[in-house]
Parts: structure tokens; C-alpha cells; sequence
């Protein structure tokens, strides 16, 4: 017997079954339409697409990236040093002292009027008759890479130890988050301040000469201290990232297929917990350039003359009635930063942390 | 509960013992003790000075009768002034206590109102002006805001006096000082309070026909307090470093001026002292915000 869907008898009145007359056969433009209606995304993907929509974030990058850009390339083209004094004829200009942004010191102006070409300063000149422009952007350039370098230190070590503690669980983790623990209870500023003042006394006279001695110390014992104590909430993190992640059945199937340990947290857990991971990271930067001002700020701070953005705004609260510009520029600067990176790590939690995604 | 609260005890014990060590012996490791002179003095008097301070015994022998001295009160003497140690902390610290009481204050009333009516209105105006300004606000290291504050109300508009001592004007200080902890606050406030007002017995209450005033305050605000309480332990902290700073920008003698001066005087004993005072201070606020924390939540478990 063919089958024949018009022809099928009803069992009985009350049946559910369905009358097929009520139907029609779809024709192919309609099965076109249920065609993927877009095109399937990628986790990364759909996160850059929700970060793009973020005008916030966006204006962070930019902004950024033109910071970046800016203290990389100046340096190389201008043509005041940070450190030496603004030279007029080969000779020492003396008369270029605390100068307001793009006037000219008397020396500059005889010169000038000689028919010869200077650069302005653009933030005007400091106390001891150097550009300040430059200055900013060496301080710029100092704690930027002050925030890039401690949070790559919490970053390595906070990936290492959370990332084993989780994974091996049991007795190991007990141990290893009772030490954490404890080094999170510790007061983390109280205690980059004594080690500071301790390592600038035992440091001092080891580091002359070396290549560190430029950036001095203090620099050396807050990044020490950003390796010791701050790492313990990104392990804190990843911990539980690889906790809740190492349950899923993927896992499961890669071990029974043998996969050793360091494997299965390098190809499966990790790549999973890595959005979480990044925004932690650029909301970390923000800190550790703020631990760096308020070192410079109590005078444990770069070296001199190598500024960076919290000794230069130090430096400038002394007159700050006389010459207000030169507390301002790298204030801004410093809020810039820190805006910036807050920012854009509120836009990067919003469109990649899988707990907000709906 | 008590298992709990024995096992939390315990860590603040070990924490502040560890933080009494690393300060000791740390200070220990810097060259030179504080009678090392570049005239060396008589050496019978070089002795005696050492017997009477007890430099002469081994490093732990000193740590232990460190100690000992530290669980008496006895912080020992200043390098610089020669005074005791306790009675300039007792001195100082109750000047930083009023400023630092009342930004902590401010900080968590202001904190409170703004975080609410943020979640109440979202996504109108008064939430997106607060959230910019609370993003503001966390954006500005403290010594950068008070030196503006100073330059822009007290120096400029003149609309604040300057403080001095005989006639203290607290404005401004406790501005800075409550700024960052208070946006820390209204954001905590906010997500907490948006998480509750999403919750069944809120729209049951609703349904019940109560007012709105009181479904906000009796049934969302109470609850949404709860995660606030877990802050309170690392405001303690930020406005105890944060006095530092502002204190020292405004002249204000209290704790946080005594803190920065010794360590340009390089006043070891009266660095370690208030290092330690200070990391008492900041652990017990953590351990009390953490145990009420516990106590208030019913939603808590103790395993």
C-alpha cells in the first residue's frame, strides 16, 4: 500500500490527529527564509562587535593608542632633552626659568630676532629650565610602563599559582590558598611603603651604575612588592575560573583521551577563563599607576631626573599659586590614563564576561 | 558562627604576628644601626647605648622582646624627637580619627543615597550622572584632587578657609578623603540594589499594593545594604593610607603627616610603630566587617 497523507482515515471524532488538507507544501523562497538568518559568531567575535557598539570604550582606545603613539614617537624628534637644561646658542639659557606654555625666555628672544628657528615650549620650562613637554611625556612614558610591567608581574604569577592551586584542588589547594589568604590580609600599601623605605637603604649603593639605577630603587621595590603581594587576588581569580571550568565534560573527554594536566590547562581551561583574565589585567594597570603616584607623592618615587607623572605633579604643588599649568598638565594626564583604563575595562567586562552576556 | 569566627580570629592573629615580623626584620635589614655615627663615639659609651636599647643580643632574641614591648603598649622612642612613641600615636591618631570618622561617614551616607537613586532611576539622567561622576571621582589620585581642592576653594574662590589648627575646617579634607570610597560605595550600592529590586518578593510586595516608599526602604534598601558591609573593612584601609596624603597637602598633625615625615626623617622606630598601628587598625576593620557581614546575612550558610 502507498502511502498517501490525504487519504489517511481518522481513527475517531476526538483524535488529535492532524488533518494533513490544512497544510500546504512550503515553496522554495519560503525555505529560503529559514536559511541562517546571520552569519555564526565566535565568542571573540560577538564580544569585539558589542565593544565596538560602546562609545565609551572606544574613545578609551583611541585615546590610548594616541597616548602610546605620542610618548613613542616625540622623544624621537624633539628637540629638548628631559634632563639637561634648554641651550641657546650652545650656551645654557638661564634665563628660560618656570616659562608659561609657548612664550620664550629672553635669550630665545634675541635669537629669534636673529633670524634663528626655536621650537616652542609647549608646557612651558620647570624650575631648572627644562622643557616641560618633554618631561610629561617621559613621566607619561614612566608610568605607563610602571602600570604595564607590575600588572604583567601580578599577571604571570597570579596565572601560575591559581592555575595549579585550582587544578590540582584537594590538599595542595588548602594549602596554597591558606598562604594566600594571609598575604591578602596584609595591608598592601602599608607594606609597599616599608619595603620601599627599606630596599631604597639596602638597593642604593648595589644598583650604581647598573642599568636600573636610571629608574632607581623605589621603582625596583614596587614592582618587588607588586610580585610578593598583589598577585593574590588574580590567583584568587583564576582559581576560580579553573574551579568552575575544569568540571565540564570537554575536560572530562580530553582526559580520557589521555591528555596530561599541563595540556589540558594550557588548551581547554585557559582559553576559557582568558576574558575574565584580560579585563582583570587593564583594570590592574590603573592601580598600579596610582600606587606609583602615591609613592612619588610621600617621596619614594622614580629617581631624579627621570620623572614619571606622580613626581612631577608632586614637584608641582610647591608654587602651585605662581604656576598652576604645571600641576595641571600632568594631572590630566594621569586622570586620562586612569579614566581611560577604567573605561575601557568596564566596556571589555560588559561585552566579553560570560556572567553579564545574556 | 563559631567555628567561623575562631578560624577568622586566628588568621588576623597570624596576619598581624607576619606583619610585626616583616616590619622588624626588614627594618633590621637596613645597614647601619641608629647610633652608627660617621664620628664613631666612645666605644663604652657605644656599649652602654646598645645594652640599654638591646641591640647588643642576636636579631630574634631582639624580635621577641619587640614583642613583648609591642603587647605592653610600649612602641619604644622616637629617633628624632626623643619622645615615646604611644603618646605621639595616641596624640596624632585622634586628630586623623575625626577627619577619617567623618569622611568614612559621609562616604557611606552619600554613598548610600546616590547608589540608591541611581538604581531607581536606571539608564535616565541622575543615573548616568552619577555613574560619570563616580567614574570621575575613582579616576583622580587623592594628593591631585586635595592640591586642587586647596588651589580652586580655599586659595581661589576663598569660599572654605584653610585648616589651621586653633580653628580646624574640616570641609575640604574630608572631601578628598570621602570622595573615592564614597563612588566605590554607590556603585556597590547600585548593582546590589538593582540585583534585589529584580527579585520575587519585591514585585510580591509590590502586588500587595505597599507604598513605594516603603518597598524601597524596608524591603530593597535593607537588603541591599548587606554587600556594603564587605566594604567597609577596605574603606578603613583606603582612608588610613589616604590620610597620609591629605593630611600632609592640608597640614593637618595628625597620623598620616607623622607617618610621611618619618619616613623623610628616616625615623626608623616610629616607621615600624605606626606601620604596625596602622596594619592592627586595618586587619581588625576587616575582621569585624567580615564577621557582621556573616551575622546580618540570613542567606549565609556556615559550613
Amino acid at each position: 500500500m502507498t502511502y498517501n497523507a490525504d487519504k489517511l482515515p481518522k481513527k475517531n471524532l476526538l483524535s488529535l490527529q492532524i488533518d494533513v488538507k490544512k497544510f500546504e507544501k512550503a515553496t522554495d523562497e519560503e525555505k529560503a527564509q529559514h536559511e541562517t538568518m546571520r552569519e555564526s559568531t565566535t565568542f571573540f567575535r560577538d564580544g569585539m562587535r558589542k565593544l565596538r557598539k560602546n562609545p565609551l570604550a572606544m574613545i578609551s582606545l583611541v585615546v590610548l593608542i594616541a597616548l602610546v603613539l605620542t610618548i613613542i614617537i616625540v622623544p624621537m624628534f624633539y628637540p629638548y632633552s628631559y634632563e639637561q637644561m634648554i641651550t641657546v646658542n650652545g650656551k645654557r639659557d638661564k634665563t628660560a626659568k618656570n616659562l608659561a606654555p609657548f612664550t620664550y625666555s629672553k635669550n630665545e628672544q634675541k635669537a629669534i630676532e636673529e633670524g634663528q628657528k626655536i621650537f616652542p615650549h609647549i608646557f612651558g620650562t620647570d624650575e631648572l629650565c627644562r622643557d616641560y613637554f618633554i618631561r610629561v611625556v617621559y613621566g607619561a612614558r614612566v608610568s605607563l610602563s610602571v602600570g604595564l610591567f607590575a600588572s604583567l608581574i601580578v599577571l604571570v604569577i597570579g596565572l601560575l599559582y591559581g592555575s595549579i592551586s585550582g587544578y590540582f584542588g584537594g590538599k595542595v589547594d588548602m594549602v596554597m590558598m591558606r598562604i594566600v589568604d594571609i598575604i591578602y590580609s596584609l595591608p598592601d600599601t602599608l607594606m609597599v611603603v616599608l619595603l620601599s623605605v627599606v630596599m631604597n637603604q639596602v638597593l642604593g649603593n648595589a644598583l650604581k651604575g647598573s642599568i636600573v639605577s636610571k629608574i632607581g630603587p623605589n621603582m625596583i621595590s614596587l614592582f618587588v612588592v607588586f610580585g610578593v603581594l598583589y598577585w593574590v587576588g588574580m590567583a584568587r581569580l583564576v582559581r576560580g575560573q579553573i574551579l568552575s571550568i575544569k568540571n565540564n565534560e570537554y575536560v572530562l573527554a580530553a582526559r580520557a583521551m589521555g591528555a596530561k594536566p599541563g595540556r589540558i590547562i594550557r588548551k581547554h581551561i585557559l582559553p576559557n577563563c582568558m576574558s575574565v583574565i584580560i579585563i582583570s589585567v587593564a583594570l590592574q594597570i590603573p592601580s598600579a599607576i596610582f600606587t606609583e603616584s602615591f609613592l612619588s607623592f610621600i617621596g619614594l618615587g622614580v629617581q631624579a631626573p627621570m620623572p614619571s607623572l606622580g613626581s612631577l605633579a608632586n614637584a608641582a604643588r610647591g608654587g602651585m599659586q605662581s604656576y598652576p599649568y604645571k600641576m595641571v598638565f600632568p594631572a590630566i594626564i594621569i586622570c586620562l590614563i586612569v579614566l581611560s583604563f577604567n573605561l575601557l575595562g568596564d566596556g571589555l567586562r560588559d561585552a566579553f564576561d560570560p556572567k553579564l552576556r545574556r | 558562627m563559631l567555628k567561623y569566627t575562631i578560624k577568622r580570629v586566628l588568621l588576623a592573629v597570624v596576619t598581624v604576628f607576619i606583619i610585626s615580623a616583616i616590619t622588624f626584620f626588614a627594618m633590621n635589614a637596613i645597614p647601619g644601626g641608629p647610633f652608627a655615627k660617621e664620628k664613631a663615639p666612645d666605644p663604652a659609651v657605644q656599649a652602654a647605648l646598645e645594652a640599654r636599647f638591646n641591640l647588643d643580643k642576636p636579631v630574634h632574641q631582639q624580635f621577641i622582646i619587640y614583642l613583648k614591648n609591642l603587647l605592653h603598649g610600649d612602641f619604644g622612642i622616637s629617633l628624632k624627637t626623643g619622645r615615646e612613641i604611644s603618646q605621639i600615636i595616641g596624640e596624632k591618631f585622634a586628630v586623623s580619627a575625626k577627619v577619617g570618622g567623618i569622611a568614612a561617614a559621609c562616604a557611606v551616607v552619600l554613598g548610600l543615597i546616590l547608589g540608591s537613586v541611581a538604581a531607581l532611576c536606571r539608564n535616565r539622567w541622575p543615573d548616568r550622572l552619577i555613574i560619570f561622576l563616580t567614574t570621575l571621582f575613582v579616576s583622580v589620585p587623592s594628593f591631585i584632587l586635595a592640591t586642587i581642592l586647596l588651589l580652586v576653594f580655599a586659595l581661589t574662590l576663598k569660599w572654605v578657609g584653610v585648616f589651621d589648627a586653633n580653628n580646624p575646617n574640616y570641609v575640604l579634607p574630608v572631601i578628598s578623603l570621602m570622595l573615592y570610597p564614597m563612588s566605590y560605595i554607590t556603585r556597590l550600592t547600585k548593582s546590589s540594589m538593582l540585583d534585589v529590586l529584580g527579585q520575587d518578593y519585591i514585585r510580591t510586595a509590590r502586588a500587595k499594593g505597599v507604598r513605594d516608599s516603603l518597598v524601597i526602604f524596608k524591603h530593597a534598601l535593607r537588603n541591599a545594604l548587606i554587600p556594603v558591609i564587605t566594604y567597609v573593612g577596605p574603606m578603613v584601609a583606603y582612608i588610613l593610607t589616604g590620610s597620609m596624603v591629605v593630611e600632609t597637602v592640608f597640614t593637618i598633625g595628625g597620623l598620616g603627616t607623622e607617618f610621611v615625615r618619618s619616613i623623610n626623617n628616616q625615623d626608623y622606630p616610629l616607621i615600624m610603630a605606626t606601620t604596625i598601628f596602622l596594619a592592627v587598625l586595618m586587619v581588625i576593620a576587616t575582621l569585624l566587617s567580615d564577621l557582621v557581614y556573616k551575622l546580618v546575612d540570613p542567606k549565609i550558610t556556615f559550613d
